[in-house]
């Protein structure tokens, strides 16, 4: 993403003219319509809908013990994605970005293979893996496992989708900088540890932050792969996108909604927590 | 400073992730437990792997059954469900979705989980009445006032009416249907089967969207206001007024439909496992009682037990209906003329 940011920042058509601050302001007008209407007109809709029938039902909504449940999977799913797909992500970019090897661009392809499959299939691809019927389930089944239609195929699902949003915002960044500051501090006499903690971590720290924010968001938001592997089944198997979904379905709007503003109010409070960070660590 | 902030978010992470997994690992097998013991007085959970209108059905009658069970054997039972295109709900159980009993829209998606060897094939025999404790047929549902003026199938192929219908594919009330439309027109054409197909093909011209289940179909009619008509289950119709008010849409009871029988059974190898049968096969004969039966009126499907159906025939309008063995020869030769790959709809449906 940084990546495709400095192709725009480069291109020939920004840098030549000044703008006259008419053009100034269409464009920055531009892009609060544009805003506006796709973001936050519809933001303020799911609150609005959420809240129509009052606040005490609101509270009932998501209070409610299959709503109780797919909050605590949804939890419990970021919790386990998210913090993987980070430790992976700063070894992956950490490989790619400072040493050649053969095969590097093949292991940078497989990476992006999560962002350019459909959900869907990535959900189908565990279906065949581990369902009855699939590569490994007669093994599965043998040891009265259970993966597909259960907490763990939901987090598998879900490690799958969010896999490159750490390491696609860290490999620019660590490419950009280079091994210097690394090898000087190796020569300075720092340990692996300490470099990594004193030099190569705080290069990265807002890239890292940045995508482990995204990654989360998304963990927490996936709707597709996990529909697959899910079952549906309330209260055991739903997350909160699905339980979205299922309250969607029985005509229980003012609930659905509700549901939907509270995964939209953890999604704002990532990016609240951000900024706090980014106020807290420049001062 | 940033790196302490940094350790504290990593540490939390590991914390958050191990009481995750921690967390969920003894809710396994808290879960299992009850399985693995058979003893009557143990809570035990059952699951029951449902077609799309049935939520609010299954809703009340997953209580009154509970209620009764513990009644009966001092047992407490709990009852999850799970809800989808009856298609895609078979085609999840065959995938390894641990149902102990299903209760789908049509028998051809039970026959495809015996055929995947997790149930026995003799299945629709087991139980009375075709293993279908209820029925249902499939009417219109118009917006108020019904200004297209639709009255039967034939008013679903003129060129300015737009029909909204699940997909035949994964849906199992779409085959309902389709069927039922298809059946209409060999009526009409003293069973041309060609010029049944063309009526079949002019109506799905005017169907501009095809959701994967009938719930779907029914939130894209009533909700997002697509459409002119909507073909749906007579209990998923009776369901809309009584949700949305009689005083936004109609139904319109066709001069001929289907009777449609949805199936249950026992998942046998699953509930083998669970060691759920006797409370798998008692929470099925329960629908055949009063009590079920009841319930399955009040949420519109139409009793098998005589009594209840005349307490609540003014709720039920007389529809001539033809069965799918009469005018298909049954399920499985209907699946595999119509809906197969390569089959009929498949030939007739060009989007």
């Amino acid at each position: 993403m940084i990546a495709r940011e400095h192709v725009h920042l480069k291109s020939p058509g920004a840098s030549r003219f000044a703008l006259a601050p008419i053009k100034k302001w269409l464009l920055i007008g531009t892009a609060l319509g544009f805003l506006g209407i796709f973001i936050l007109i519809p933001l303020i809709a799911v609150f609005t809908e959420a809240l129509k029938k009052g606040i005490e039902l609101y509270f009932a909504a998501i209070t409610e013990p299959d709503a109780l449940s797919a909050i605590k999977l949804t939890l419990i799913t970021a919790a386990i994605a998210v913090p993987l797909n980070t430790i992976f992500g700063v070894i992956a970019a950490w490989g790619i970005a400072k040493f050649n090897f053969k095969g590097k661009n093949i292991l940078i392809t497989l990476i992006d293979i999560p962002f350019a499959v459909s959900p869907v299939i990535a959900g189908l691809v565990f279906v065949l893996l581990y369902g009855s019927n699939g590569v490994l389930g007669p093994f599965i089944e043998a040891n009265n496992l259970k993966i597909i239609f259960s907490v763990p195929g939901i987090v598998l699902a879900t490690t799958f989708v969010t896999f490159p949003f750490v390491v696609r915002e860290l490999i620019p960044i660590m490419q950009e900088q280079g091994t210097e500051e690394e090898q000087a501090a190796i020569t300075l006499g720092a340990s692996g540890w300490q470099m990594f903690f004193r030099v190569t971590l705080p290069n990265i720290k807002w890239g890292l932050l940045y995508g482990v924010i995204l990654c989360n968001a998304r963990a927490m938001g996936e709707f597709g792969a996990v529909s697959v592997v899910s079952g549906h089944i309330r209260g055991l198997t739903n997350t909160l996108p699905l339980h979205v979904e299922i309250l969607y379905n029985e005509y229980n709007f003012t609930a659905s909604f509700a549901v939907a503003s509270l995964l939209a109010l953890l999604a704002l409070l990532t990016l609240v927590f951000k900024s706090f960070l980014e106020w807290k660590t420049k001062k | 400073m940033l790196k302490k902030i940094l350790i504290t978010l990593i540490s939390l992470m590991f914390l958050v992730g191990a009481a995750g997994c921690s967390s969920q690992t003894s809710t396994e097998s808290a879960k299992k437990e009850p399985a693995a013991k058979e003893t009557n007085k143990k809570p035990i959970e059952l699951l029951n792997v449902s077609y799309d209108p049935t939520r609010e059905l299954y809703e009340e009658y997953n209580k009154s059954f509970a209620a009764y069970w513990e009644k009966k054997t001092g047992q407490k039972v709990t009852i999850n469900q799970s809800h989808g295109g009856s298609g895609k709900q078979s085609r999840s159980v065959i995938d390894g979705l641990e149902a102990d009993v299903v209760t789908l829209a049509l028998a051809y998606d039970i026959d495809a989980i015996a055929g995947a060897g997790k149930l026995a094939e003799n299945w629709q025999e087991r139980l009375a009445d075709n293993s279908s404790p209820y029925t249902s047929t499939i009417v219109f549902l118009v917006r108020k006032g019904n200004p297209k003026g639709i009255k039967d199938w034939d008013d679903l192929v003129k060129k300015d009416v737009s029909v909204i219908t699940p997909n035949p594919k994964t849906s199992g009330g779409a085959r309902w249907n389709y069927l039922a439309a298809w059946g209409y027109a060999l009526e009409q054409n003293n069973g041309d089967e060609q010029k049944a197909k063309d009526f079949v093909a002019k109506l799905f011209k005017n169907v501009p969207v095809l959701d994967s289940g009938a719930r779907g179909s029914t939130t894209t009619f009533v909700e997002r206001g697509i459409g002119d008509v909507l073909i749906a289950w007579e209990n998923e119709a009776y369901l809309a007024l009584k949700e949305f008010g009689e005083d936004k849409f109609e139904v319109v009871n066709p001069s001929v439909s289907i009777l449609a029988e949805p199936p249950v059974s026992v998942v046998d190898t699953v509930a083998k496992k669970h060691g759920t049968e006797e409370v798998a096969k008692a929470y099925l004969d329960y629908l055949y009682t009063v009590e079920g039966q009841e319930i399955a009126a009040k949420n519109f499907y139409r009793p098998r037990n005589k009594d209840v159906a005349e307490k609540y025939a003014s709720q039920f309008p007389d529809i001539k209906l033809f069965t799918i063995d009469e005018v298909f020869g049954g399920w499985k030769k209907a699946q595999k003329t119509h809906f197969d790959d390569g089959g009929i709809f498949d030939q007739i449906y060009k989007p």
